[in-house]
C-alpha cells in the first residue's frame, strides 16, 4: 500500500547514532496502547480460538479436552446459527443500501443549499447518533407499540389503521427503520464533509457544458467521494453483521417475534450466559468474527480502486 | 493513500461557503421539502420522548401520544426516579458518567500517544504493528465480549467497574485517526527545530505536538466517549450487581421487567423519563460543541 512509502519518505533519516536511538522513543509512546491491545484484543481472540478447539463439561469431568474442529463442524451444521447468519445477511442486503442512499441524498441536498433551514436540518438528522442504541430501540419500541399508540395517531391522521409493527411479519422492517434512524446522520456527516472538500472549480466546467444539478451530483460528486462511500459501507457492514442491541432490546416488547437466537451474536450471548456453554459460544463468536473480518476484507479488496487503498 | 490527502483538505473545510453549484428556484423548493420531511422523521421520535416524559403512567396510555396530556408530571417523574428502588437510577447515571469519562479520556490518551509514536518514530516492528492495527479495525468488538468475560473472571475483575473501563481503553480507530492526522499536522521540521534548541522528546510532545493535534484529540475523545456511554453488550455481560450498571443496561432491565411483570413493576413513566434524561447530556454536548465535531468527525472519512 502506498501509505508505507509516504511514511518512509517522511521520517527516513536514521543516519547518526543519536537519531536512531531517538527512534526508540516510539516504543515509549506506543507501549501503553500496545499493552491494552495485547490484553483486550490479542489475548481474547487467542483465548476464543483456544476455547473453540476445546470442550469442557460434565462429559469431560469438568476438564478442558481438545476436540479439534468439532465445535466448528457443529456450528456450521447448526440450523439456528445458519439461520441467524442468513438473517443478518438479509439485513445487510436491505439495511446497508437504505442507510447509504438516505445519507447520500441528504448530504447531496445539503451540499447544494446554504440556507438556515438546511443547516438546522443537518444538525437534526445527526442528533440520533448521540442517542444510545438501547434508548433508540426502546423509544421506537414505544412508538411501534399498539398499547402506547403514537403510530396509530399518525396513521389516523391519514385515515389509515396502523399495522402491527411488532408482529413476526413486520419486525424485520421495523428493525431496519430503527437502525436507519440511528445511523444515517453519522454517515451523512461523513459524506457531507467529503463533498465539502471537493474543489468547486471542478463543477464550473461541467456547468459551462450545460450539466444540471442531478448530472453533477451523480457523475462528478459521487465518483469523487467514492473512498468515503467505501468506508461507510464497511462500517455499516461490520455493524450489521454484529447486530445485537436493537433486537435484544425489542425482544421484550415484541413478544414472540424475536427469539433469543435471532442473530448470531444473540445466539452466542444466550449460549454463553443462559446455558453456560462457553466453549460453543466462543466458537460462534470466533466464527462470526472471522466471517465479518473476511467479508470486510473481501469488500475492501473488490473496491480497492474506488477506495484508493491499493 | 487517498486518506491522508483527504485529511489535509478537510482542514481547509469550506464551512459557511456558498453552495457548491447553482440550482434553479424550483429545484431549491423541492430540495427544502425533502429536507423538511427528513428532519421530521429524525426528530419526531425525540419529540415523542420529551412529551412522554411529562406524562403519568396512566397518561402514557391515554392517547394523543404526540402532544402533552392534561397533567404535567415531569417533576413527579423525576422525583419518582429519586425514590424508585432507592433512587438507583441516579447511581446508574453516575456510573455511565464514570465509564464514559474514564473510558473516553483513557482511550484518547492511549490513542494520541500511540498514533503520534507510529507517525513520527521509525522503530523496529512499527510496520508490523501498524498492519496489525489496520486489521484489528475490522475485528467486530462483540466477538471479543465472551472471551473477555472469561478472562476478566479469571482476573477476579468481573462485576467491578474495571470490567467495563479496561476493555473500553482499546480504540484501534482512535490510534489510526491520530496516526493519519499527525503525519501531516506535525511537520518534521518543527520537531527538528525543537531538538536543535535542546528540547527533550517529552517536552516536544507536550509543548509542540499536543497543540498541533488538538482537532484529532477532540474527535477521538468524542468518538470514544460516545462509544462508552452507549456501550451495552459489554456491561450486560460482565456486570451483575445492579449498583454498577450503566444507565443503558439499567433501563433495559426495567423495560424487560415492565413488559414481563405485574402492575407494580410497570414503571413506564420512569422508563420514559429516565430515557429522556439519559440522552440530554450527549445531545447537549453535541449541540454545544458543533464547531469542534463538524470539522473533526469528517476525520472519520479518512478511515
Amino acid at each position: 500500500m502506498s501509505l508505507g512509502s509516504r511514511v518512509e519518505a517522511g521520517t527516513a533519516r536514521p543516519t547518526s547514532k543519536i537519531a536512531s536511538r531517538r527512534q526508540r522513543w516510539g516504543y515509549v509512546y506506543v507501549a501503553p496502547f500496545a499493552a491494552v491491545f495485547a490484553v483486550f484484543l490479542v489475548l481474547p481472540l487467542g483465548y476464543a480460538l483456544w476455547m473453540s478447539l476445546h470442550n469442557k463439561g460434565i462429559a469431560t469431568a469438568g476438564r478442558s479436552v481438545f476436540v479439534g474442529a468439532d465445535n466448528y463442524v457443529k456450528a456450521f451444521t447448526d440450523p439456528v446459527f445458519l439461520e441467524g447468519l442468513w438473517r443478518v445477511l438479509r439485513f445487510v442486503l436491505v439495511m446497508v443500501p437504505v442507510q447509504i442512499v438516505v445519507a447520500l441524498v441528504a448530504a447531496l441536498l445539503l451540499d447544494t443549499l446554504a440556507t438556515r433551514l438546511s443547516r438546522a436540518t443537518r444538525l437534526l438528522i445527526f442528533v440520533p447518533y448521540a442517542i444510545p442504541a438501547v434508548i433508540g430501540a426502546l423509544m421506537w419500541g414505544f412508538l411501534y407499540s399498539p398499547r402506547f399508540g403514537p403510530a396509530q395517531d399518525v396513521f389516523g391522521l391519514l385515515g389509515l389503521t396502523a399495522p402491527n409493527f411488532l408482529s413476526s411479519a413486520n419486525i424485520f422492517g421495523s428493525l431496519v427503520n430503527i437502525v436507519t434512524w440511528q445511523w444515517v446522520g453519522y454517515y451523512m456527516i461523513i459524506i457531507y464533509a467529503a463533498l465539502r472538500s471537493i474543489d468547486p472549480s471542478v463543477y464550473e466546467a461541467a456547468v459551462l457544458d450545460g450539466a444540471d444539478g442531478r448530472q453533477i451530483a451523480l457523475r462528478i460528486k459521487v465518483p469523487m467521494i467514492s473512498s468515503s462511500m467505501v468506508m461507510i459501507v464497511v462500517f455499516a457492514l461490520i455493524g450489521t453483521l454484529q447486530f445485537f442491541t436493537e433486537p435484544q432490546v425489542l425482544r421484550s416488547s415484541a413478544q414472540g417475534a424475536i427469539p433469543s437466537d435471532y442473530t448470531p451474536n444473540m445466539y452466542a450471548f444466550a449460549t454463553a450466559f443462559n446455558y453456560s456453554q462457553f466453549n460453543y459460544a466462543s466458537t460462534l463468536a470466533f466464527a462470526l468474527g472471522f466471517l465479518v473480518f473476511v467479508g470486510s476484507y473481501v469488500f475492501l479488496f473488490l473496491t480497492r480502486k474506488q477506495s484508493g487503498l491499493k | 493513500m487517498a486518506t491522508s490527502i483527504l485529511t489535509s483538505k478537510v482542514r481547509t473545510d469550506r464551512t459557511g461557503r456558498e453552495p457548491s453549484a447553482p440550482v434553479g428556484q424550483g429545484r431549491r423548493i423541492g430540495s427544502h421539502v425533502v429536507l423538511v420531511i427528513l428532519a421530521i422523521y429524525f426528530v419526531v421520535p425525540l419529540w415523542w420522548l420529551a412529551v412522554a416524559s411529562t406524562k403519568t403512567n396512566a397518561g402514557l396510555f391515554a392517547g394523543d401520544a404526540l402532544w402533552f396530556g392534561s397533567d404535567f408530571a415531569l417533576w413527579d417523574n423525576v422525583t419518582g426516579l429519586f425514590t424508585h428502588q432507592g433512587g438507583i437510577y441516579w447511581t446508574w447515571f453516575r456510573n455511565s458518567f464514570v465509564y464514559a469519562v474514564a473510558g473516553g479520556v483513557g482511550a484518547t490518551v492511549l490513542s494520541v500517544l500511540a498514533g503520534y509514536g507510529l507517525a513520527k518514530y521509525r522503530f523496529r516492528g512499527r510496520s508490523v504493528f501498524f498492519a496489525l492495527l489496520l486489521g484489528s479495525v475490522m475485528v467486530p468488538m462483540t466477538a471479543l465480549v465472551i472471551p473477555t468475560f472469561v478472562l476478566l473472571s479469571g482476573m477476579g475483575l468481573l462485576n467491578t467497574m474495571w470490567a467495563v473501563i479496561l476493555p473500553s481503553l482499546l480504540s484501534p480507530v482512535g490510534v489510526y485517526l491520530v496516526r493519519v492526522y499527525a503525519q501531516d499536522a506535525v511537520p518534521e521540521e518543527v520537531l527538528d527545530a525543537g531538538r536543535v534548541d535542546g528540547a527533550g522528546e517529552l517536552r516536544l510532545f507536550f509543548q509542540v505536538v499536543l497543540p498541533l493535534l488538538r482537532p484529532a484529540i477532540v474527535t477521538v475523545l468524542l468518538l470514544t466517549t460516545v462509544a462508552t456511554w452507549n456501550n451495552f453488550f459489554l456491561p450486560l455481560a460482565v456486570l451483575r450487581d445492579p449498583n454498577l450498571l450503566p444507565v443503558t443496561v439499567g433501563i433495559y432491565n426495567w423495560q424487560a421487567l415492565s413488559n414481563a411483570g405485574a402492575g407494580g413493576e410497570q414503571v413506564w413513566n420512569l422508563i420514559v423519563t429516565g430515557s429522556f434524561l439519559s440522552v440530554v447530556p450527549l445531545v447537549a454536548a453535541f449541540l454545544s460543541l458543533q464547531k469542534y465535531w463538524q470539522g473533526g468527525l469528517s476525520l472519520g472519512s479518512v478511515r
